[in-house]
C-alpha cells in the first residue's frame, strides 16, 4: 500500500491532545496578556479580529438594509453616511489588514520556517496591544457619534467640512497602522534571520513567499499614511492646509499620499489569501504547486509594482492625461502576476489526487471569486472604461469580489486549513462544507447585481437612489443575508468543536510544512529541537518515505 | 530520527545548550539574535525613511508653488541657532559612537561618560530648539496661534531680519499669507524631528540606569548598537532639514 | 403556489417585469465605451470559464477516487509563459484601446460649446454663456460638442452622466473639462458620484437633451437677460479692475483684449498658455502670474469673489475681443483708487448696485 493513501488520522478511540502543549503551557490571564509565544498572540488576534469582523459586518447589514428601499426611510442620509465609513475603517483597517498576516501568518510563519518563534516575540505582543488600543479608540469613536469621512479621509472634507470625529478616527489608524508596520517588519526579520538550517529561500512555502511580500508593503506603505493622517489632524485642528486649496494647499497632494499607501494596502489584504490558497491547494491535491518559482516570484512582483500604481485611483481627478496613461500601463502590468497564480493554481490540480475538504472548497471559491474581480479590476485600469464605472457601484463590487469573495474566503479556507494544528481538534466536516456552499451563494447573490448597477450608473455611497435600481438592491440585500448565514455558521461550530471536535492528531490533511511535523496543538517551542530541512518545499514524496520510516520503526 | 525533522513529533526532553543569559530562548546563537534585532532596527529605520519622505515631499511640492514665500519665510529663521544645533548633533553622533566603543570594550565608566554626554547634547539641542520656537511665538509667527504675516508685508518692520536680508522685498499679499505654510511645514518637520529626540533621550535615561548596573558591558551591545543607529539616524533626518529649511535660496 | 404573498407578488410584478439592466447609450461616445466594455466582458467570459472548466475538468479528472496516487510535476516553462504572455496580450489591447477612449473623452474639439459647472454641497450650480443659470439640471442639444468647465467651491464632487459615459471630479480650487455629444433626447441622471458629505445622495439632477430647436427656444425661454459675459463686464468694474487693465498708455495692468488663448511671458521668464485655469489663477493667486513688465501690485481677490464671479470674469476675458469694451467700462464707472479696489468687491454680491452698461 502506497503511503500517500494512508490518511493518517489517528484511532479516535485512543487518540489525545498532547497533555503539554502552548495552549496547556500556563493558565490565568496573565499568561495570555504578557505572552511573547506567536501562537498565543496568533489566538488573541483571532479573537479581536472577530469580534470587530461582526461589528464591521453588523454594519454591513444595515447598510444593506439601508438599501432595501429607494428613500432613506430606515436611517437619515447622516446616519448612513457614518454607518459606512464605520463599517470601511473597520473592516480594512481592523478585519482585512490584520486578518491573515496576524493571525495564521503569526502562528504558522515561525513554524514553516523551522524557529521557535518570531524574531521579535514583545515587538509582537506591543503590535497586539497597539491593534487593541486602535480598536478601543475605535468603539470610543462610535460610540460618541462616529465619523462620516469614509474609510478614504478625502480632504478638504474631511480637515474642513465635518463636524463628526475625524481626529479619532485618524488616531485609529495611525496607531493600527503602527500595530501593522510591527508585524510585517517582525515577519521580515523572521523570514530572513530565524530560518532553520537547510531552508533556502527556495523551501520556503509559498505562503511565506506571499507574506514577505505583503509585509514589505505594510513595512513601507504604511508610514506615509501615518503621516498623511498626522497632517489631516494637524490640518483640522489649526485650520492651515497643506491639502486644502482654500489656504494654499494641494488637495491632491493627499490623493498622491494616501493612495501611494491605500494602493499598497489591497495587496496587503490580498497577498495573504494568496498565502493561504497556495497552502491549501497544494495539500488537497497532494501535489507540488505547479511552477513553484513563478508563484513565488509574481509575489515580489506585485510587491513591487504595486507600489507604481497608486493613481488609477485618480484618472477622473484631473491628473495630467500622460500621467494616467503611465498608470494604467503599469495597472495592466500588475495585473499579469495575479492571473500567471490563478493559472498557476489550476495547474497544480492537474494529475493531482484531489479531495474537497472545506478548506480546498473555499479556495476554490477564492480561485473563481478573485477571478471575476482580479479582471473588473482591468475594466476599472483601464483609463477609458474607469471613467463610467469608476465612483459607482461597479468599483464596490469590485473590491468586494477581490476583499470579500477573494480575502475572506482565502482566511475561512486557512481558518478551517489550521484550525486542526492549532486546536488539536477537527471541525464538523459536513456542516462546515455547507456553510462554505452558503457564503459562496450568498455572497454572489449580494455582489453580482451590484456591477450591473455599477453599470446602470449607481453611484457608490448613496443612502438614497432612484427607483429603478430597486430590484436589483433588494436582490443585493436578500444575498447578504444568506451571507450573514454563511459567516455565523463557522463561528458557531468552530467554538463547538474547541470541545466537542474530533481529535485531528499531528498531520491530519497529511500536508508537508514543517508545521505539520510536529504536534497538535504545538509545543510552546514549536519544535522538540530544531528541524533540519533536507528537501523541497510540498515534497509528497518525502512526507511518503518519512512515514514508511516510522512504520518501519514503530513495527 | 537522526536526519530530519520527524524527530520533532517524538517526546525528547527540551535539552537547554548552554548559552548566555541575555540570549533569548527562541534563538539559536547570540549571533543569529544579534543579527535579528540589528536588521529589524534597519527595517524600522526604513519606515522612518517613508514617515519623513511623506513630510519632505509635501515641503517640496509646495516650495515649489510658493517660492517667494517659501525663501522669505525661510530668512526668518536663526541661521546661528540652526548651525549651532546642527553642531550640536554631530557631536552627539560621535559621542554616541564612542558609547558604541565602550560598550565593545566592556569600559563601564566611558559607557556612562558618553552616554550622559549624548544626553546632554540631546537636551542642549532642543534647548536651541525652543529658543528658537520662543522666537516664533514673539513674532506671531506660530500658524494658528495669533498668526500675523506683517513680517513679509512689510519687511523693513522686522528690523532684525532687515537688516541681514535687505534685499527682502515685501510679498504681495496673496504670496505673504503663504508664509504661513512654510512655517507650518517647519513647525511640522522640525516638531516630529524633535518627538523624534524626545524619545531617543527618553531611551537614553533608561540606558544610563541601566548601565550604571553593567547591563551592556558584559558582552551584550546588541541595545546600545540598536540605539546607536537610531539616533545617528535622527541626526541624519536633522541634516536634511537643516539645509532644506535655513540654507537652501538664502541668498 | 396560490398563497403567495401579496407583497411579494407586488414585489414580483412592479419590478421584474421592468427594471433596467443596461444604462441608455445618449452621447457619441457612450457607444465606444460600451463597444469596449463589452469587448472586456467578452475577455472575463472567456477567461473565467478557462479557469472554471480547468478547476472542474481536473476535479473531475483527478478526484482521489479516480487518481489515487498523484503525479508530482515540477511546472512547465512553456505553459507559464503562456498565460503570461497572453493575458499581457490582452491587457495591453485594453490599454490602448481605454487610453485611445480616455483621451477622446478628455479632450475637448475647438468649436464645442462651453457650460460652466460649479458644484457646492449639495447642487450643481450650471452656468450657459447667455446667462442661462440652473440649479440641479443640465440642458443641451442634440449633435453638438459641448465642453463642460468644471470647478467645486467647497469639497470634492463628481459630476457623472451616466447615459453619456462621461464623468469628472469637480476640484475644489481648479478647473476640470469634459466634453459630450448627445444624440438621443430625453431627460437622463445627473449624480454627483464623489462622496461630499451628509446629503450627498441629494446632489443629484437631471440632465435634458432636447433637438437644437427646442433648444434654442429654451435658452431665449430661460435667459435672465444678461449674458455671462455681461455679468462679468459688469463686476469688472465694479471689482475696478478697470482701473488698472484700461489701456491706457500709463496703465498699471496690461491689457486684456485678446488675451485669452494667447502666450504670456511672466516676470519669472517662463511662457504660458492664458487658459481658463490661468485666468482664475490670475485673478486669484495675482503675484504668482505676473505678467513680464508689470509690478506686481494687483490684490488678491481669493475669498472675495464666488466661482460664479471668477467664471463670469473669465468669460468675459475670453470674450474680448478688443479694448473697446473696455473703455465702455471705463464710462460707466469713476476710477476707483486702487485701495479701495478691494472692498469694492463686497458689491460683487449684488450687481443691481452698480450702473447699467450699454452694450
Amino acid at each position: 500500500m502506497s503511503a500517500a493513501t494512508i490518511v493518517r488520522l489517528p484511532d479516535q478511540a485512543t487518540a489525545r491532545i498532547p497533555k503539554m502543549n502552548f495552549l496547556t503551557k500556563e493558565n490565568g490571564l496573565l499568561s495570555w496578556l504578557l505572552t511573547g509565544d506567536h501562537k498565543r498572540i496568533a489566538t488573541l488576534y483571532l479573537i479581536s479580529i472577530t469580534f470587530f469582523f461582526f461589528i464591521g459586518g453588523a454594519l454591513a447589514g444595515l447598510i444593506r438594509l439601508e438599501l432595501l428601499t429607494p428613500q432613506t426611510s430606515l436611517m437619515a442620509a447622516d446616519t448612513y453616511n457614518k454607518v459606512f465609513s464605520m463599517h470601511g475603517l473597520i473592516m480594512v483597517f481592523f478585519f482585512l489588514v490584520p486578518s491573515v498576516p496576524a493571525t495564521i501568518g503569526n502562528f504558522v510563519i515561525p513554524m514553516m520556517v523551522g524557529a521557535k518563534d518570531l524574531a521579535l516575540p514583545k515587538i509582537n505582543l506591543l503590535s497586539w496591544y497597539l491593534y487593541i488600543v486602535a480598536g478601543g479608540m475605535m468603539l470610543y469613536t462610535m460610540a460618541v457619534g462616529g465619523v462620516d469621512t469614509g474609510w478614504t479621509f478625502t480632504t478638504p472634507l474631511s480637515t474642513h467640512y465635518l463636524n463628526t470625529h475625524v481626529i479619532s478616527a485618524a488616531m485609529c489608524v495611525f496607531v493600527a497602522g503602527f500595530s501593522s508596520i510591527l508585524t510585517g517588519l517582525n515577519f521580515i526579520v523572521t523570514i530572513h534571520k530565524m530560518r532553520c538550517p537547510g531552508m533556502t529561500w527556495f523551501r520556503l512555502p509559498l505562503f511565506v513567499w506571499s507574506m514577505y511580500a505583503a509585509s514589505l508593503l505594510m513595512v513601507l506603505g504604511t508610514p506615509v499614511l501615518a503621516i498623511t493622517l498626522v497632517l489631516v489632524g494637524l490640518e483640522r485642528v489649526f485650520h492651515i492646509g497643506v491639502f486644502d486649496p482654500a489656504y494654499g494647499g494641494d488637495p491632491i497632494l493627499f490623493q498622491h499620499l494616501f493612495w501611494f499607501y491605500s494602493h499598497p494596502a489591497v495587496y496587503i489584504m490580498i497577498l495573504p489569501g494568496m498565502a493561504v490558497i497556495s497552502e491549501v491547494v497544494s495539500t488537497f491535491s497532494r501535489k507540488r504547486v505547479f511552477g513553484y518559482t513563478a508563484v513565488a516570484f509574481s509575489s515580489v512582483a506585485i510587491a513591487v509594482f504595486a507600489f507604481f500604481v497608486w493613481a488609477h485611483h485618480m484618472f477622473i481627478m484631473g491628473i495630467s492625461n500622460y500621467a494616467a496613461l503611465v498608470f494604467s500601463l503599469l495597472t495592466m502590468l500588475v495585473a499579469v502576476p495575479s492571473a500567471i497564480k490563478i493559472y498557476n493554481w489550476a495547474f497544480t490540480l492537474y494529475k493531482g489526487s484531489i479531495t474537497f475538504e472545506t478548506p480546498m472548497l473555499y479556495a476554490f471559491g477564492f480561485m473563481g471569486l478573485f477571478t471575476i474581480g482580479g479582471l473588473t479590476g482591468v475594466f476599472l485600469g483601464s483609463t477609458g472604461t474607469d471613467i463610467h464605472l469608476t465612483e459607482t457601484y461597479f468599483i464596490v463590487a469590485h473590491f468586494h469580489f477581490v476583499m470579500v469573495g477573494g480575502m475572506l474566503m482565502a482566511f475561512l479556507s486557512g481558518i478551517h486549513f489550521w484550525w486542526p494544528k492549532w486546536t488539536g481538534r477537527m471541525y464538523p466536516e459536513k456542516l462546515s462544507q455547507l456553510a462554505a456552499l452558503i457564503t459562496f451563494i450568498g455572497f454572489n447573490f449580494t455582489f453580482f447585481p451590484q456591477f450591473i448597477l455599477g453599470m446602470l450608473g449607481m453611484p457608490r455611497r448613496y443612502a438614497a437612489y432612484p427607483p429603478e435600481f430597486q430590484a436589483l438592491n433588494v436582490f443585493s440585500t436578500a444575498g447578504a443575508t444568506i451571507l450573514g448565514v454563511g459567516y455565523l455558521l463557522p463561528i458557531l461550530y468552530l467554538t463547538w468543536s474547541l470541545r466537542y471536535g474530533k481529535i485531528a492528531g499531528d498531520n491530519p490533511w497529511q500536508a508537508t510544512g514543517l508545521e505539520w511535523q510536529t504536534q497538535s496543538p504545538p509545543l510552546t517551542e514549536n519544535f522538540v529541537e530544531i528541524p533540519i530541512m533536507d528537501h523541497e518545499a510540498y515534497d509528497y514524496e518525502w512526507l511518503e518515505r518519512q512515514q514508511q520510516k516510522e512504520v518501519a520503526s514503530v513495527g | 530520527m537522526s536526519d530530519s525533522t520527524a524527530s520533532a513529533s517524538s517526546a525528547v526532553a527540551d535539552v537547554h545548550h548552554e548559552h548566555p543569559a541575555y540570549q533569548r530562548h527562541h534563538f539559536e546563537s547570540v549571533e543569529q539574535q544579534f543579527d535579528a534585532t540589528n536588521f529589524a532596527m534597519w527595517l524600522f529605520l526604513l519606515t522612518e525613511v517613508m514617515f519623513f519622505g511623506g513630510l519632505f515631499t509635501a515641503y517640496l511640492i509646495m516650495r515649489n508653488w510658493y517660492y517667494p514665500a517659501f525663501v522669505e519665510a525661510s530668512h526668518q529663521l536663526n541661521i546661528g541657532w540652526g548651525t549651532a544645533n546642527t553642531g550640536v548633533l554631530i557631536v552627539s553622533s560621535f559621542t554616541m559612537a564612542m558609547g558604541v566603543w565602550s560598550a565593545e570594550m566592556r569600559k563601564k565608566g566611558m559607557l556612562i561618560l558618553f552616554l550622559s554626554l549624548t544626553w546632554i547634547l540631546g537636551m542642549a539641542f532642543l534647548g536651541i530648539k525652543s529658543i528658537e520656537y520662543h522666537e516664533k511665538w514673539v513674532k506671531h509667527h506660530v500658524p494658528g496661534f495669533h498668526w500675523s504675516e506683517a513680517s513679509f508685508l512689510n519687511p523693513a518692520s522686522d528690523v532684525d531680519v532687515h537688516k541681514d536680508y535687505p534685499q527682502d522685498k515685501p510679498l504681495a499679499p496673496d504670496m505673504a499669507v503663504k508664509t504661513e505654510m512654510y512655517f507650518f511645514l517647519y513647525f511640522a518637520m522640525t516638531g516630529m524631528h524633535a518627538l523624534h529626540m524626545i524619545i531617543g533621550i527618553s531611551i537614553l535615561t533608561f540606558m544610563i540606569v541601566r548601565a550604571r548596573q553593567g547591563a551592556y558591558t558584559a558582552g551584550h551591545v546588541t541595545y546600545v548598537e540598536n540605539f546607536g543607529l537610531y539616533w545617528h539616524f535622527v541626526d541624519i533626518i536633522w541634516i536634511f532639514l537643516f539645509p532644506l529649511l535655513y540654507l537652501i535660496s538664502r541668498y | 403556489m396560490d398563497h403567495i404573498s401579496p407583497v411579494l407578488w407586488q414585489f414580483l410584478e412592479k419590478w421584474l417585469g421592468h427594471f433596467p439592466l443596461f444604462p441608455p447609450e445618449a452621447s457619441t461616445v457612450a457607444a465606444q465605451s460600451d463597444a469596449l466594455f463589452f469587448f472586456m466582458v467578452l475577455v472575463s467570459l472567456v477567461g473565467l470559464t478557462l479557469v472554471i472548466l480547468l478547476l472542474v475538468g481536473f476535479s473531475i479528472l483527478y478526484s482521489k477516487s479516480r487518481h489515487p496516487i498523484a503525479v508530482q510535476i515540477e511546472g512547465s516553462t512553456v505553459l507559464e509563459a503562456t498565460w503570461t504572455i497572453i493575458p499581457l496580450g490582452l491587457f495591453l489591447i485594453m490599454f490602448v484601446w481605454g487610453a485611445l477612449l480616455y483621451f477622446r473623452i478628455y479632450t475637448p474639439p475647438a468649436n464645442a460649446m462651453n457650460i460652466y459647472v460649479v458644484g457646492k454641497q449639495w447642487m450643481w450650480k450650471v452656468e450657459h454663456p447667455g446667462g442661462q443659470h440652473e440649479i440641479n439640471a443640465l440642458h443641451v442639444p442634440t449633435g453638438r460638442p459641448v465642453q463642460l468647465t468644471i470647478i467645486s467651491q467647497d469639497v470634492f464632487h463628481s459630476f457623472s452622466i451616466p447615459a453619456f459615459r462621461v464623468k469628472r471630479e469637480a476640484i475644489p480650487g481648479r478647473y476640470t473639462t469634459v466634453w459630450f455629444e448627445a444624440t438621443t433626447p430625453g431627460t437622463y441622471h445627473l449624480f454627483c458620484t464623489q462622496y461630499c458629505g451628509t446629503n450627498h445622495s441629494q446632489m443629484i439632477g437631471d440632465v435634458v437633451v432636447m433637438t437644437p430647436d427646442d433648444f434654442k427656444k429654451w435658452l431665449a425661454g430661460s435667459t435672465s437677460g444678461d449674458s455671462l459675459a455681461q455679468d462679468g463686464e459688469r463686476l469688472f468694474a465694479s471689482l475696478s479692475c478697470n482701473a488698472c487693465h484700461n489701456t491706457r498708455p500709463d496703465a498699471r495692468g496690461p491689457s486684456l483684449a485678446n488675451v485669452y488663448n494667447s502666450q504670456l511671458t511672466l516676470s519669472s521668464g517662463e511662457t504660458i498658455t492664458a487658459d481658463d485655469a490661468y485666468l482664475r489663477q490670475a485673478i486669484l493667486n495675482p503675484s504668482q502670474h505676473i505678467t513680464q513688465g508689470y509690478a506686481p501690485i494687483m490684490p488678491t481677490y481669493q475669498g472675495q469673489i464666488s466661482e460664479e464671479g471668477v467664471i463670469a470674469l473669465v468669460e468675459y476675458i475670453k470674450n474680448l475681443d478688443s479694448d473697446y469694451r473696455v473703455q465702455q467700462t471705463l464710462n460707466t464707472t469713476d476710477l476707483v483708487p486702487e485701495s479701495a479696489g478691494a472692498k469694492a468687491a463686497a458689491g460683487a454680491q449684488s450687481p443691481s448696485t452698480q450702473k447699467e452698461v450699454k452694450p
